[in-house]
């Protein structure tokens, strides 16, 4: 008779993991290696548009550096730029809905997440309605002369940082919400009579205690919003090309895939780097 | 840090009540605790002690009344600018700090210069100095609750406040945190103010209990007093267990009434009684009974005409139902220490006790009160 506990089938672990396995090795492990063969290719001599040969050239990598440095430059302070807004929205939303909405928490969490019914794209389409001439923000704005009757929001830096941090904010809210809920209240009623007062309190014991919230909140928005290139493209002009668009137009328009390739290898170190070093500094292994 | 009040002396609690909505979780309550003193607030879970210890520690603002501490009124002021400390029900330690940075916590927001040797004494007086560096977490439910204790105690706070402090051990450490806590009282001298629905508890560790009930006081005062003699059935069912009898008071013997109990008659001293007229309800406590068989001559006050309907033979003691002629159950503990043969069920007796042991309540209220208090019943008055 054959064992109900599939456990005591030694195999099994691994029949478990080989679905995953595959998928990762055919869809992530395959391609990323296929980019990096690329990225150290150069053009045939007298071939074609888009026809290159392996020849190991590392120098690619500096070429293609030196060339994009102010876009790579501008992708990291955008994205910086979004993660800091983002986080100063989220946050005290994330604070109210585990806090204070009472009942109100879950149709406040609905809403949270309501933008991802409709998508990425047009909702990002729609903010180039918001922020044009025929908008509402541009006109209000000029009426109270924060900006001159000639300035434009839309194809600004703005626009384009208004966009990352709106399409990236729930991504932002939601460990933020997650990691505020588990806080016992009766913690900062002890804090409170332990002689802190609100904002002592808030330093000490609320934001230290939400700390994995930040963390995944601040990762989960500056990661994708660093390679992102729609808001850019959508929202932005020439001058506001982030690194994600370079990598697109090398891909899809000059077909110049060596740089491409090693610009997105670039970009994931880079990343990878300020990750690492974002984690060791917020400590996440001293909170519990 | 400025700002905390530096009032000293006792705390008097002013005709407050606290409503939510249409609940009144406390009515009209006033009470005074002397400073230095063990007070236990004693009731059953929705009795509103809890939010009257919460409305002490500014968690709660009262809908009417004051609450003032000396002859500073703290009614309204911030919990943190008040000089008093909480130990919470669940500990509320802060998962995120080390039991030395819990401990010191208050000591640093009041910007207190030798927070090490403070922090270092107050865990000695706990006696768990050698888990300074570990989290919260990785300590046992026991060793939580004293470094609450430590937590508040290290502030010297005019007073103490103990939300169930002992609530979420088990009983043998219940037991020896009980006796700890008397003693750590007595060694640092501050004001302690206990909730707790555990009477036995109350009665171990307070000078002096409030027993409440549907956000008002039924009694106050000492452990002995509430027990020897209670003012309500409510006190006398829910401190111990009372055998309360109806019966009216027939005449007077000196500084006696002689009572007519179905036709049997008691004698009661005159100061024991709470009756407002000659209807009584009579109470004796269990323990206070003998029994005897009918040929023994006993003294006292006597009923007769009993028979034995149950035994419990529980080791330090003998526990009998004895029903009497007019069909009420009684209620009798006898000591296993006499050398008697011990009863059996269905024997003929006699139940007596010594007269002065013998309280009386008014005789129109629920002989019932405080015997069956289901929490799930009732509110909690935790929120």
């Amino acid at each position: 008779m054959m064992s109900k506990s599939g456990i005591s089938n030694p195999r099994t672990p691994y029949l478990l993991l080989l679905p995953g396995i595959a998928f990762l090795f055919t869809f992530f492990i395959w391609p990323i290696a296929n980019l990096a063969q690329t990225s150290t290719q150069t053009p045939i001599a007298g071939g074609d548009t888009g026809e290159y040969e392996q020849t190991l050239r590392w120098a690619n990598y500096i070429d293609a550096f030196l060339e994009n440095k102010e876009q790579f430059g501008r992708s990291f302070l955008y994205a910086a730029i979004a993660t800091v807004v983002a986080l100063a929205i989220a946050y005290p939303l994330a604070y109210a809905i585990a806090f204070k909405a009472g009942k109100f928490k879950n149709v406040l969490l609905v809403l949270v997440v309501a933008p991802f019914f409709t998508s990425f794209l047009l909702r990002t389409i729609a903010w180039k309605q918001i922020l044009g001439e025929q908008g509402v923000v541009v006109p209000f704005l000029r009426d109270l002369h924060i900006i001159a009757p000639s300035t434009t929001l839309t194809s600004s830096a703005f626009a384009v940082v208004a966009g990352m941090t709106y399409n990236f904010l729930p991504f932002m809210t939601l460990p933020l919400y997650a990691s505020i809920d588990r806080i016992d209240p009766r913690t900062l009623e002890a804090s409170g009579d332990l002689y802190a007062n609100g904002i002592t309190t808030f330093r000490k014991v609320t934001l230290p205690l939400s700390m994995p919230g930040v963390v995944a909140g601040t990762l989960l928005t500056f990661i994708p919003a660093a390679g992102d290139y729609v808001n850019a493209a959508i929202l932005g002009s020439p001058q506001t090309k982030m690194i994600g668009n370079v990598i697109e137009s090398r891909f899809f328009k000059i077909v110049d895939y060596p740089t491409a390739a090693a610009l997105s290898f670039t970009l994931m170190t880079a990343i990878l780097v300020l990750v690492t070093v974002y984690i060791r500094k917020a400590g996440t292994e001293e909170l519990v | 840090m400025s700002g905390i009040s530096s009032a000293r002396g006792d705390l008097r609690i002013d005709h407050v009540t606290k409503s939510y909505g249409d609940f009144t979780a406390v009515n009209d309550l006033s009470l005074t605790i002397p400073e230095g003193s063990f007070f236990a607030l004693l009731g059953p879970s929705g009795c509103g002690k809890t939010t009257t210890l919460r409305m002490v520690a500014g968690l709660e603002e009262p809908t009417k009344g004051t609450i003032s501490l000396g002859n500073t009124d703290i009614t309204f002021t911030k919990p943190y600018q008040r000089p008093i400390n909480t130990v919470f029900q669940n500990y509320a330690l802060f998962p995120h700090l080390t039991i030395f940075e819990n401990i010191a916590f208050g000591l640093r927001r009041r910007g207190i210069k030798d927070v090490k040797e403070q922090v270092e004494k107050a865990l000695d007086l706990v006696e768990l100095s050698h888990l300074s560096a570990r989290k919260p977490t990785q300590l046992s439910g026991g060793q939580q609750q004293r470094i609450a204790l430590a937590r508040a105690i290290v502030n010297r706070p005019a007073l103490l406040l103990l939300d169930e402090p002992l609530g979420a051990l088990d009983l043998k450490l219940r037991r020896q945190m009980q006796i700890e806590l008397k003693w750590i009282q007595k060694e640092v001298g501050l004001t302690f103010v206990h909730v707790t629905h555990d009477q036995e508890e109350a009665m171990t560790m307070a000078d002096t209990i409030a027993v409440m009930n549907e956000g008002e006081i039924e009694q106050l005062g000492s452990p002995a007093d509430l027990y020897d003699n209670p003012k309500t059935a409510f006190v006398a069912n829910f401190l111990g267990q009372s055998n309360l009898i109806k019966g009216t008071i027939s005449g007077n013997d000196g500084d006696n009434h002689i009572v007519d109990l179905f036709g049997q008659k008691i004698s009661l001293s005159k100061n024991r009684s709470h009756a407002v007229d000659n209807s009584i309800l009579a109470g004796i406590r269990p323990e206070k009974f003998r029994i005897s068989r009918l040929a023994t001559p006993t003294s006292g006050n006597i009923l007769s005409g009993g028979k034995i309907e149950d035994v419990s033979y529980i080791g330090v003691s003998t526990q009998y139902q004895v029903l009497m002629p007019w069909g009420q159950e009684l209620m009798v503990f006898e000591q296993n220490d006499d050398g008697v043969a011990p009863f059996n069920v269905g024997e003929d007796v006699n139940i007596s006790w010594e007269a002065g042991f013998t309280f009386a309540l008014r005789g129109d209220e629920d002989a019932e009160a405080g015997t069956e208090v289901n929490p799930e019943e009732i509110i909690e008055d935790d929120e």
